[in-house]
């Protein structure tokens, strides 16, 4: 077992990142200028579109200062441009319109609210040396995976050890035995002889009675297993399929606390949960471009590249990650569906989702904490009834049901009814 | 002794010498038993290593291997959307107002789709005119997912791209306008504004271009008549909802005549209100659906019904014309011109006759009688052909004056009746090209084939009524590299923009004036400002006074000899372009109730003068002589149908039938009556003679008359439904209790508990008899609703059909049913039962007839779920019998119990089986599957589920909302493709809604209703008004 204590510290990858970077930070601006409030700044306002060391929406900003001055502009022009770009821009500035057009024409949002002194502080952080990745994490990485490795070695070696014993015990008895038997013969005792019986199983053999209840028995025994076997027939619980690109909803959904609608955003409308399409991927991955060492070095623990998984992503999607843009090349990625119902069943997630209000955990089991998804549940349909028979309906704030529940109520003599009394037992409400 | 025994197989053993036995003895097998065939080249047999004892092991191992692999449950892949467009949902339905213009349809419709695909055709609530999606037009959406469908251009056969396609047309077009050669385009009736644009600027770059409208079925008499006395080349518009007295003589105005469409206005009239309700006299050949709802009929040769016109005529508006009709009809038609009188300007008549005269007659008595419904603001402009225009074309491509022929949307190698004349033409062309979504007739004869689009895939403007315009939008993206022939003509005429931005930028001009056209599209309609404008009614004054001379010219027209033929189309078929979609194929016709075929339409009398008969075989199907039509020397052999209500000395024959390309060997069905089409006349003088064979028709209901069982289609007269009491005209069936007479709808006879189900919905279907006019929408409707399978000819006549919904059509057996119920109860002793009931089998000369619709009854205590072994069907609280398909073992004790016969059993799966090689056999047909419903396999019982997935969504709908359902929220694909309001389906817990006070309406009743059963979808009676003047 793998401990998740670094995943829950790192609430945010890019955060973690800076969080290492500020810790392994020795050199400060010299121009004046707080890098740690930099930091918070750059953050907030700037990490939207830059990286320190990666183009993005709008160049990488480490050493930026250097460049500007090099181009023969001063720290003015620099407050300028972020205060108003726009304005620069048509000013008819020449850097300015080289940065514009270079970067495809897409315009800097304007932040009159920095005030000099903040973008010192941006300056000042953006000033900082580039530290390498940091092997600390790594080590630390593997450091925690060892109790759960021990732990598992313990139960091991205690059952090896019982097993041992065992065997030196028996190994005792027989010696034991050996030398008794010796003993006698020395001592020239008679051993009493076994007599000839018959054999235990041939007495049981010639005994009807027992052979019709055994009979039985094993009949109903192996009709027993061979309808247990038949139960289990299209019943899929725990299938967990290798996906073509591993995407882990622990990260997502668990670390990063995403909201599952957020992607499958069709549950709540449709009766399709939606696999999301690759553009709401891109939503976030057209910046995280590569997810933290630590979660690299988990990854790399259970066998998994996640950055190469994004790189997988792009790839279908069509991402240029160099040139920050669509090739429009793009490839479907062809998941493997887990949860298959049969045709004959009509479900519909937005009537669960949306109507009754049910966690998408309820059925789908702990999603966020699944490094790879499984079906949790049995999907069959006494395991559906057993849902519809205990929960009761959701009347809160739907006119819909306000009538007809007050109705139904009174009839059934009860203050909340079931998801069966308001009739969702009927063969006809998921079967057409 | 025992020696002496001679035993013998047979006779022949007897003879000693016979060389037969000596044979047999040799040779036990006479003729050779092929084995070479089926066991292939000895050679390559002995060659292979594999022993029987080998295949045996394989075929072990192999069996083995499948049954445990089935216990595997197969890897299903999920692909989602690169890039989900903003506007699709998965599994959400999202709906797009178009417009159906093929020639022959025309229809503002609403195009459902579920993923970016048209799974469905619904009604546009938005149209003002013409909203109506008929059996066909609901069909059309298979259309696009025909595998037939041609996928690339093509040059003499073979598959060439689109730039090669421009660049040799172009070049080619180019040469013989500097040849000064005439360039010739043949269309279809497209009523669109920027295609009349467009082809203009066609001409004003290519010099000499004629275009040449062309309709399969022609109203060009209509269009002649209406443009001489109006001046525009349209057809008259009625709007029957405002006529209380309609005469019909020949046109069958709820089918095709005028390009159909007049079905809403005239159910309005229809449903009795406040005591009064629209009189329909009918006079006709064939036995047609308007003929079949009208509340008089009267059979008539078509040279009759030219006289009948002329002298209808005459006593309304005055003079006097030659000619006689039998005295019956004479009778008829002074009453019905008493009955026009009296109605005055709410009497209005309509004609069929394909001649100027009768059409001009028709419109001068609607002038003379200042007619309500004869709306003169807005003519139809959905026929634009002119019979005199492609006759001339086609004499003119034969003596080779035509250089290019250039065709869209229509296929005159089949439909002309000289179809032989105009391939000779084409080949003295030095350019065709036909436009065409299939390899049909025409596509085969020339040398371009432009491959086009279906109308769910193309843009397209049309006016359907004068200034009321419709849009065509694309609701798939293509499917195949197709190209619409407006997108040819702006490509010839060297225009850069998309035939897209060439309407908008057209209606932007010329039609919105100012209106948001992205409105206009959302809508699918757009009023023009013309058909809002209030015409002035002097136009009476202005024309000539009615001069009588076109009555006496259509008197003095009408010469008749021998049998005469009318050519119809039938409802399920139309001009046949599309032959190949095997829902219209298998779909009954409303009248003969009869799929998969045309036939020839005779009178009991003329048949049996003729020597030509229909029997039923032992298996209970339909057979029928064939028999040879000859006009003009020109011949077709067609089955014979015979057919109640046919006029005596008339014929009729379906056209649409008989294609041979471009459609699967299924679907080549009927003979193909174009042939017989002369002159472009409907009507034609024939000779019919037996010849020998039978045909096997696959009908669907083969007892055609109600043996006075009144009670299952309730009737009753306008006078009677006035002036007495409910129980008189609708008497609830009674049983005995205690030897007293108590009415089976009363709690204390009912055999059953009842639910209580006054909480939540409690669905209901209403079905109005007098405004259902039985053309068959909802079967259509309900077909791609429900994923019901077509089965095939074979198997209809085994009576495996699976249509959910039927429309029941019956005769009576006397001249009126009511007539019937008396002869019925008249009857008593065995041998009065006995030939009489006999006598009752048959259905009269000139029978009434009524239509029924009937699809499972949903009854509150169903037979059907009493006798389930597995509990399978059962009842829902809203009033729904239920069908759990994974639960059905088949046992089919239901559809026993059902007195109905509403259940449908799967007798074979229907889907992936290459023996029924129909839309699900192929990836591309099942497309058209709606995904919500199961499509059921083999062994199981199916049948009408009330649209359970409708109501549900609905359901859903307003919960996700937190609102009430309103009324008419819930529909099922019936009640919504319903556009005569026959059909109403509702929540009758809600005490307001329609449905609920349908069901405290006098006329209301159920079917069956003295079993006791409880069902609910209720009929309302059928009331005729034969009040007569």
């Amino acid at each position: 077992m793998r401990k998740v204590i670094h995943r829950i510290l790192s609430k945010n990858i890019l955060g973690l990142c800076l969080i290492i970077l500020l810790a392994f930070a020795t050199s400060l601006s010299a121009q004046g200028g707080d890098p740690v409030k930099g930091k918070s700044l750059f953050n907030a306002n700037c990490a939207a579109c830059h990286q320190l060391d990666k183009k993005m929406t709008g160049p990488a900003l480490r050493n930026v200062e250097e460049k500007i001055v090099a181009e023969g502009l001063d720290r003015a022009w620099i407050y300028e441009w972020i205060r108003n770009s726009a304005g620069l821009i048509k000013s008819g500035d020449a850097y300015a319109n080289k940065i514009y057009n270079e970067f495809g024409g897409a315009a800097m949002s304007p932040f009159p609210q920095l005030s000099n002194e903040d973008i010192d502080n941006i300056l000042a952080y953006t000033a900082e040396v580039k530290e390498e990745a940091p092997a600390a994490a790594v080590a630390s990485g593997a450091t925690t995976n060892a109790p759960a490795a021990t732990g598992g070695i313990t139960n091991e070696l205690i059952l090896g050890a019982l097993a041992i014993l065992f065997v030196l015990l028996a190994l005792g008895l027989f010696v034991v035995n050996k030398t008794l038997r010796r003993f006698a013969n020395a001592q020239n005792i008679e051993l009493p002889e076994a007599t000839k019986r018959m054999p235990l199983w041939q007495a049981f053999v010639k005994n009807q009675f027992l052979m019709l209840v055994l009979a039985i028995f094993l009949l109903l025994a192996s009709a027993y297993f061979v309808y247990g076997y038949m139960m289990q027939i299209g019943v899929d619980q725990g299938y967990q399929p290798v996906q073509p690109i591993h995407y882990s909803h622990k990260i997502h959904a668990g670390d990063n606390g995403i909201d599952c609608k957020y992607c499958h955003s069709s549950a709540r409308t449709s009766k399709h949960s939606g696999i999301p399409s690759l553009n709401v991927c891109m939503n976030c991955h057209k910046s995280i471009y590569e997810v933290a060492p630590e979660t690299q070095a988990e990854g790399a623990a259970i066998g998994v590249d996640y950055n190469a998984e994004i790189k997988k992503l792009y790839k279908a999607v069509g991402w240029d990650d160099t040139e920050q843009k669509y090739t429009g090349e793009s490839q479907p990625v062809k998941w493997v569906r887990i949860h298959n119902l049969p045709d004959f069943v009509y479900f519909n997630h937005s009537q669960h989702v949306t109507v009754a209000g049910v966690e998408c955990q309820t059925c789908h089991g702990p999603i966020q904490e699944m490094e790879v998804v499984s079906q949790f549940a049995p999907l069959t349909m006494g395991w559906c009834i057993d849902c519809h028979r205990t929960t009761d309906v959701k009347i809160q704030d739907n006119a819909y049901y306000t009538k007809i529940h007050e109705a139904l109520a009174k009839k059934y003599n009860k203050e909340k009814l079931t998801v069966a009394e308001m009739g969702g037992l009927e063969c006809g409400k998921c079967h057409y | 002794m025992s020696s002496n025994k001679k035993y013998w197989k047979s006779v022949e053993e007897l003879n000693e010498t016979s060389s037969i036995v000596e044979t047999l003895k040799q040779n036990e097998f006479v003729s050779e038993i092929p084995t070479d065939e089926f066991l292939g080249d000895k050679d390559t047999l002995e060659a292979t290593s594999t022993t029987r004892r080998d295949f045996l092991k394989y075929i072990g191992f192999s069996t083995a291997a499948a049954s445990l692999a089935a216990c595997e449950g197969p890897v299903v892949k999920s692909i989602p959307y690169v890039v989900q467009p903003q506007e699709i949902i998965p599994g959400v339905a999202n709906y797009y107002a178009t417009t159906i213009a093929d020639g022959f349809d025309f229809a503002s419709i609403l195009v459902k789709t579920r993923e970016g695909r048209p799974i469905k055709i619904e009604n546009n609530a938005l149209a003002a005119t013409n909203s109506v999606a008929n059996a066909r037009v609901n069909a059309s959406v298979l259309g696009l997912y025909d595998s037939l469908r041609l996928q690339s251009p093509k040059k003499g056969g073979n598959s060439i791209s689109w730039t090669d396609f421009d660049a040799e047309t172009n070049q080619k077009l180019t040469n013989l306008k500097v040849a000064g050669k005439e360039i010739v385009l043949l269309t279809q009736t497209y009523a669109s504004p920027s295609t009349s644009k467009l082809i203009s600027e066609f001409k004003e770059k290519y010099g000499t271009v004629r275009h040449v409208v062309y309709d399969a079925v022609s109203e060009s008499a209509a269009l002649d008549a209406y443009q001489a006395k109006y001046g525009e080349r349209a057809l008259a518009n009625y709007d029957l909802s405002k006529a209380s007295t309609i005469v019909s003589i020949g046109a069958d105005f709820l089918g095709d005549w005028q390009g159909g469409g007049f079905e809403v206005g005239y159910s309005k009239g229809r449903i009795p209100q406040e005591g009064k309700m629209s009189r329909h006299i009918q006079f006709e050949s064939n036995l047609s659906l308007t003929g079949a709802n009208a509340d008089k009929r009267v059979p008539l040769t078509p040279s009759e019904q030219k006289i009948a016109l002329a002298k209808l005529y005459s006593y309304v508006v005055g003079g006097s014309v030659s000619g006689s009709l039998p005295n019956q009809v004479e009778v008829a038609v002074k009453k019905a011109a008493a009955q026009l009188k009296k109605a005055g300007t709410n009497g209005v008549v309509l004609t069929g006759i394909q001649d100027v005269n009768a059409q001009t007659v028709a419109l001068e008595i609607n002038e003379f009688l200042v007619s309500n419904a004869f709306d003169k603001a807005t003519p139809i402009k959905t026929r634009q052909g002119s019979d005199a225009d492609v006759a001339a074309l086609v004499a003119d491509m034969k003596a080779g004056k035509v250089g290019a022929i250039i065709m869209s949307g229509v296929n005159p190698v089949y439909t002309l009746p000289n179809a032989s004349e105009f391939v000779a033409g084409l080949k003295k062309t030095e350019l065709s090209i036909t436009f065409s979504m299939k390899m049909d007739e025409t596509a085969s004869e020339v040398e371009y084939v432009a491959a086009a689009p279906h109308y769910l895939e193309s843009w397209g403007d049309v006016e359907i009524k004068k200034g009321h315009y419709g849009l065509t939008q694309p609701t798939i993206r293509p499917l195949f590299n197709t190209r619409q022939f407006q997108e040819a003509l702006l490509k010839w005429t060297g225009n850069p923009v998309s035939y897209h931005d060439y309407i908008k930028e057209a209606w932007g001009t010329t039609i919105l004036g100012g209106s948001s056209f992205n409105q206009a599209l959302h809508d699918g309609v757009f009023v023009g400002s013309i058909a809002t404008e209030v015409i002035s009614t002097t136009d009476a004054s202005t024309l000539a006074a009615p001069s009588g001379s076109a009555a006496s010219a259509l008197a003095s027209s009408a010469k008749k000899s021998g049998l005469e033929l009318t050519l119809y189309t039938k409802v399920g078929m139309g001009d046949g372009q599309q032959a190949n979609n095997p829902w219209l194929q298998e779909f009954p016709d409303p009248i003969t109730r009869t799929s998969w075929d045309n036939y020839l339409t005779i009178s009991k009398a003329d048949a049996d003068a003729l020597g030509l008969i229909n029997k039923h075989v032992a298996n209970g199907a339909l057979n029928g002589s064939y028999a040879k039509v000859t006009v003009n020397g020109k011949s077709v052999t067609a089955p014979v149908m015979i057919q109640p209500g046919q006029a005596k000395g008339s014929v009729g024959l379906a056209l649409g039938y008989g294609r041979t390309k471009g459609l699967k060997e299924e679907m080549q069905t009927g003979v193909n009556a174009f042939a017989l089409y002369q002159g472009f006349n409907t009507v034609q003088n024939v000779t019919v003679e037996a010849v020998s064979g039978e045909h096997e028709f696959a009908s669907v209901q083969l007892h055609n008359t109600l043996m006075g069982r009144g009670d299952i289609i309730k009737e009753t007269t306008l006078e009677i439904f006035n002036t007495k009491d409910k129980k008189y005209w609708n008497e609830v069936a009674m049983v005995s209790l205690n030897h007293k007479p108590t009415p089976v709808s009363s709690p204390e006879v009912d055999l059953w508990d009842s639910f209580d189900r006054s909480i939540g919905h409690h669905f209901n279907l209403s079905i109005d008899l007098n405004a259902c006019t039985g053309c068959g929408a909802c079967v259509i409707a309900c077909h791609a609703e429900n994923n019901v399978p077509v089965v095939g000819k074979s198997e209809v006549r085994r009576s495996r059909d699976m249509h959910w919904l039927r429309i029941d059509r019956y005769y009576s057996s006397e001249d009126s049913f009511e007539g019937d119920d008396k002869k019925k109860d008249d009857i008593s002793g065995l041998g009065s039962s006995l030939s009489e009931f006999a006598e009752m089998e048959h259905a009269s000369a000139n029978p009434q007839v009524a239509f029924q619709p009937v699809m499972c009854q949903h009854c509150n205590h169903a037979p059907c779920e009493t006798v389930c072994p597995v509990a399978a069907t059962s009842h829902g609280r809203q009033g729904q019998n239920q069908m759990a398909y994974n639960r059905c073992v088949g046992t089919r004790y239901c559809a026993n119990n059902c007195p109905y016969k509403v259940r449908r059993f799967n007798w074979f799966l229907y889907n992936g089986n290459d023996e029924f090689d129909y839309h699900m056999n192929d990836d591309l047909g099942r497309m058209v599957l709606n995904p919500d419903v199961v499509v059921r396999s083999r062994g199981v019982m199916e049948k009408c589920s009330m649209c359970i997935q409708k109501t549900q969504k609905t359901i859903l709908d307003a919960k996700r909302d937190g609102r009430e359902i309103k009324d008419g929220e819930f529909q099922t694909a019936c009640s919504a493709a319903c556009g005569t309001g026959a059909m109403v389906f509702g929540d009758i817990n809600d005490k307001e809604s329609k449905v609920a006070k349908l069901k405290q309406d006098n006329r209301m009743y159920h079917l069956l209703e003295h079993v006791g059963i409880k069902p609910n979808v209720m009929y309302q009676t059928k009331v005729r008004n034969t009040t007569e003047a």
